[in-house]
């Protein structure tokens, strides 16, 4: 509870800075506070016994959700680090997005420590209201209030959907209080809206999540919105919402019933296959990501199927997915920072100009495909071991082919950076970029060293 | 002092070389290398003793990993071939200059301390970790400084990322599957299971399809012959030297071992295979006009016998497999370097463009026929040791199987003498062949000493191997 009053306490600060002129100083001050916030979080990990406070049957504050939220905090650490050089240009309004991304992480941890449904709800709402007006925000850019509008139109629509399910579900049971809910679930008797209504929440997350067959928002909203929201997006969010599905299924019923897995077996399938064989085509960089992001969807479905122990696993592919995609995006956002589009051909001669974030590119492209010693190979490893145990093992090898044939985007770009010869001369590079990169690609590979680091969190 | 020190030193030299800059760089490189190798002779001689070298610690807790490494002799013998073909390497790489040479050695010195832990690892993750590791360095040594048009070296060497990565993802599979009956990767507890016939056969599948690849048996061969071609010769030795004796050990040490009864059932098929795959390369040899591609596919037809030694499973196939493994590791590494001497002057591959060579430089002549002929297996080099040993074991096995795998003699010396006598042979060539370097006579003559060494006087290396292959022959019989 404390982490999320002294998150929006600090959004509250950040729209006041702008009135007293203090700009200058709000990036820095920002990511201090955060700082706190993270030592906060980890703090009430480590009293034991505070950490289930319940907050008037609305926040459970446990190590899940501590867990979840310092991964979301070092996050907006990062994102917020980078939006100092990216909105260099429109300083009148750095304290707008940066307030937005400080209640953007409020409704986060909000949605991986609800007890109620209604929490749950509003903080997806303050999550996707910011998403919306951040995918927008190149205020004078076509592409981008096309992006913005669509994802609007899309994300409310899923959201709709929720609702829907969760009056159902209300309907069934005559509570929104998780914990009722559970404990009614284990007895019989429950009408048939009850189900429904799991199953349209589960739509509307997968939604949030882009996994097939919902996820045709995903490219066209990656690639028109500004490249620091659509890092946002493919890497907070959907750890977000991944995180907030697995907890709302794990929290709501006793396990998924056979039929219920193997439609997420077939969705996990369908996700990986149709994002990877997507991404091989793409010329443009966002949208590849897009398109990878949808497999790792894929993948993360998996933890799905081990409904009762996979959140150490879950946890840690999402530290791992996200911390690369971090990474990636650090050395993205310098690339193309004065170009107009995203094409990969930018990245030619990459290694030659600038060898150091061309390495961390590399090293976060090889995490992501699933390469020893990066986190991204035990991330997967963990899914798989633990896919194996449920025995779907049949996901197991679809996944293998799909590693396979990740390989063959990722390696696009390095062969891009690294054969090709550079179009262009190595231009200034700001330190946040080197720092973003470096650290987040350093702590992909700590973790990938000393996993328990991530999965002791949890277990 | 434990087999730990040669895999950090290896690590530190790596690290180094690319701190010392580009123009130390070989240097730096070629002492860490020749630190490596001293140490393990040292290490050789504790092992002798009977001192134990053994490292084992804990790494992860969840999963259940062990930095667990042993040395055998199998493995001892393996790391000093990586320990002594790394320093050869390098040496024979002074005479060329490489863009951004701190990096270049960088990743030699990486990939060398990949194989060496491959080779030392007994804990499946740990090993398949550096089995992977050692696909990344050899991927941009490859890469960024090999040779012929930079698209189709692209495509080649893509290639062969994937197929090896996707062989060895299956490989993974089979550990994620092991490790949960077990809890642990240790190969000592993967004996202690009891696994049905079903489950070994999709184990040992999964195995092979890793190693096929690696080795590579056909029909998993496809991405060789162009790889070697297009791969700057220190990659091609590190590649047809080192690296696919890890797919050949692996089979050793971890395939039969932990699916014997599939490796039993399945045995007509592998050595069937592997000796289809010793004349199907021999053949191929033949009709080739690029000289590093005839030796790929000379490298084909011989590892494909060294896989049918090992798919004997008896005592003397896997000790010939093994002999052979390090006499095809020395000679293979100095006839890729007698090509790339030649580069060096014709600044050509082309067969054809070669000749008359003798006439110019007779010592470079002579050096280089004794390695055709230690490659064809004469008696009197170690290849012939190697060679006669899988031969008999597989005339126990079935006597049809000799004769097939008995064509690697015939046609080899076929291919491997008609090329001798384009390259160097016939009139004068009309370009002048420069003459050969110190360095490059000591070079050959340290490759071709071993092998004379130890093919008139095997028994050092038999000592070592021997107990290793009883022990794993237990297992397998278990």
């Amino acid at each position: 509870m404390q982490t999320l009053i002294a998150i929006s306490a600090l959004g509250v600060f950040c729209l006041l800075a702008e009135i007293f002129n203090l700009r200058k100083a709000l990036v820095p001050v920002t990511i201090v506070g955060l700082l706190a916030i993270l030592g906060i979080t980890l703090n009430l990990w480590s009293i034991d016994s505070s950490i289930d406070e319940q907050y008037k049957s609305m926040i459970v504050f446990d190590k899940f959700s501590a867990g979840f939220s310092s991964l979301f905090i070092i996050l907006t650490i990062f994102l917020i680090a980078l939006s100092h050089d990216v909105y260099k240009d429109h300083q009148t309004k750095i304290s707008d997005f940066i307030t937005i991304k400080v209640f953007l992480l409020a409704g986060a941890v909000a949605m991986v420590s609800f007890s109620n449904l209604s929490m749950f709800f509003i903080g997806i709402e303050i999550l996707s209201i910011a998403l919306y007006i951040l995918a927008a925000s190149k205020r004078l850019d076509l592409k981008s209030n096309e992006a913005g509008m669509k994802y609007f139109l899309m994300g409310s629509f899923a959201s709709g959907i929720i609702l829907f399910g969760i009056c159902l579900i209300y309907g069934a049971t005559g509570y929104f209080d998780v914990a009722e809910i559970y404990a009614l679930s284990q007895g019989a008797g429950l009408p048939i809206w009850f189900p429904i209504g799991i199953t349209l929440m589960i739509i509307g997350m997968l939604f949030k999540i882009a996994a097939v067959p919902f996820h045709f928002w995903a490219p066209d909203v990656y690639e028109g919105s500004p490249a620091i929201t659509t890092a946002l997006m493919s890497t907070l969010a959907k750890v977000v919402a991944m995180a907030t599905l697995y907890k709302l299924l794990s929290g709501l019923t006793v396990g998924l019933t056979y039929n219920f897995e193997i439609i997420i077996v077939i969705v996990s399938i369908a996700s990986m296959t149709v994002g990877n064989i997507m991404a091989l085509r793409q010329k443009n960089v966002k949208r590849m990501l897009a398109f990878s992001g949808i497999s790792h969807a894929g993948f993360m479905l998996m933890a799905l199927l081990s409904l009762t122990n996979a959140a150490s696993t879950l946890l840690y592919y999402t530290s791992a997915y996200a911390l690369a995609g971090m990474a990636s995006f650090a050395v993205i956002i310098y690339v193309t920072k004065n170009k107009d589009n995203e094409d990969i051909i930018n990245f030619n001669g990459l290694g030659k100009t600038n060898p150091l974030l061309a390495a961390v590119l590399t090293a976060s492209l090889l995490s992501m495909a699933g390469i020893p010693i990066f986190s991204g190979f035990f991330a997967k490893f963990m899914l798989f071991t633990q896919t194996i145990k449920a025995e779907y093992l049949v996901v197991v090898i679809a996944g293998v082919i799909n590693s396979i044939i990740s390989v063959g985007y990722y390696f696009k770009l390095i062969l891009a950076m690294y054969t090709k010869e550079a179009t262009e001369e190595k231009q200034a590079t700001p330190f946040v970029y080197y720092a973003v990169g470096v650290i987040s690609i350093v702590l992909n590979i700590i973790i990938g060293l000393y996993p328990s680091l991530v999965t002791n969190l949890i277990n | 002092m434990d087999v730990t020190t040669i895999l950090i030193l290896l690590l530190v030299g790596a690290i180094a070389t690319y701190f010392s800059g580009d123009k130390l760089a070989s240097k730096v490189a070629l002492f860490f290398s020749v630190a490596t190798l001293g140490v393990s002779l040292y290490l050789l001689n504790e092992f002798s003793k009977g001192e134990t070298i053994n490292y084992l610690g804990e790494w992860m807790e969840y999963p259940k990993v062990y930095l667990a490494l042993q040395a055998d002799g199998l493995s001892m013998l393996m790391v000093l071939l990586t320990t002594a073909l790394t320093p050869i390497i390098i040496f024979s790489s002074l005479g060329n200059t490489y863009s951004n040479a701190k990096s270049f050695y960088a990743l030699v010195l990486f990939m060398s301390f990949a194989m060496t832990g491959t080779f030392l690892a007994v804990d499946g993750l740990l090993y398949y970790i550096f089995w992977e590791l050692a696909l990344i360095p050899i991927y941009f040594i490859a890469l960024i400084w090999g040779n012929g048009d930079a698209d189709k070296r692209k495509k080649a060497v893509v290639k062969f990322f994937i197929y090896t990565l996707a062989g060895s993802l299956f490989m993974l599979v089979a550990f994620a599957y092991l490790y949960q009956k077990t809890n642990n990767f240790l190969l000592g507890d993967f004996f202690n299971l009891r696994l049905s016939a079903t489950e070994q056969f999709w184990i040992f599948a999964a195995f092979f399809l890793a190693y096929a690849i690696k080795i590579p048996l056909i029909p998993f061969h496809t991405w060789q012959a162009k790889v070697y071609q297009k791969a700057p010769t220190v990659g091609t030795m590190l590649l047809s030297g080192i690296m696919l004796k890890m797919g050949l050990y692996s089979v050793i040490r971890w395939q039969i071992q932990i699916a014997p009864q599939a490796a039993k059932t399945l045995m007509p098929y592998l050595i069937g295979l592997s000796i289809a795959g010793v004349i199907y390369g021999s053949i191929i040899a033949l009709r080739q006009k690029d000289l590093k591609k005839l030796l790929a596919y000379s490298s084909l037809a011989h590892v494909g016998l060294i896989a049918a030694g090992c798919y004997t499973l008896t005592l003397d196939g896997l000790n010939g497999a093994v002999y052979q493994m390090i006499a095809h590791g020395f000679v293979i590494v100095g006839l890729f370097f007698v090509a790339e001497i030649i580069h060096r002057r014709y600044e050509t591959r082309e067969i054809s463009a070669m000749g008359g060579i003798r006439s110019q430089s007779p010592k470079f002549t002579s050096l280089f026929m004794i390695l055709v002929l230690a490659s064809v297996a004469l008696p009197g080099t170690y290849n012939f040791v190697g060679e006669f040993t899988v031969l008999y074991s597989l005339s126990q096995v079935n006597i049809w199987f000799a004769v097939f795998g008995g064509t690697t003699i015939i046609l080899g010396a076929y291919y491997m003498l008609k090329m001798f006598q384009n390259v160097m042979l016939g009139e004068t060539n009309t370009k002048v062949f420069a003459s050969i370097t110190t360095n490059e006579i000591i070079t050959l003559v340290i490759i071709i000493a071993f092998l004379l060494f130890f093919g008139l006087y095997p028994k050092p290396i038999t000592d070592l191997v021997n107990p290793a292959i009883k022990d794993i022959l237990i297992h397998i019989n278990r």
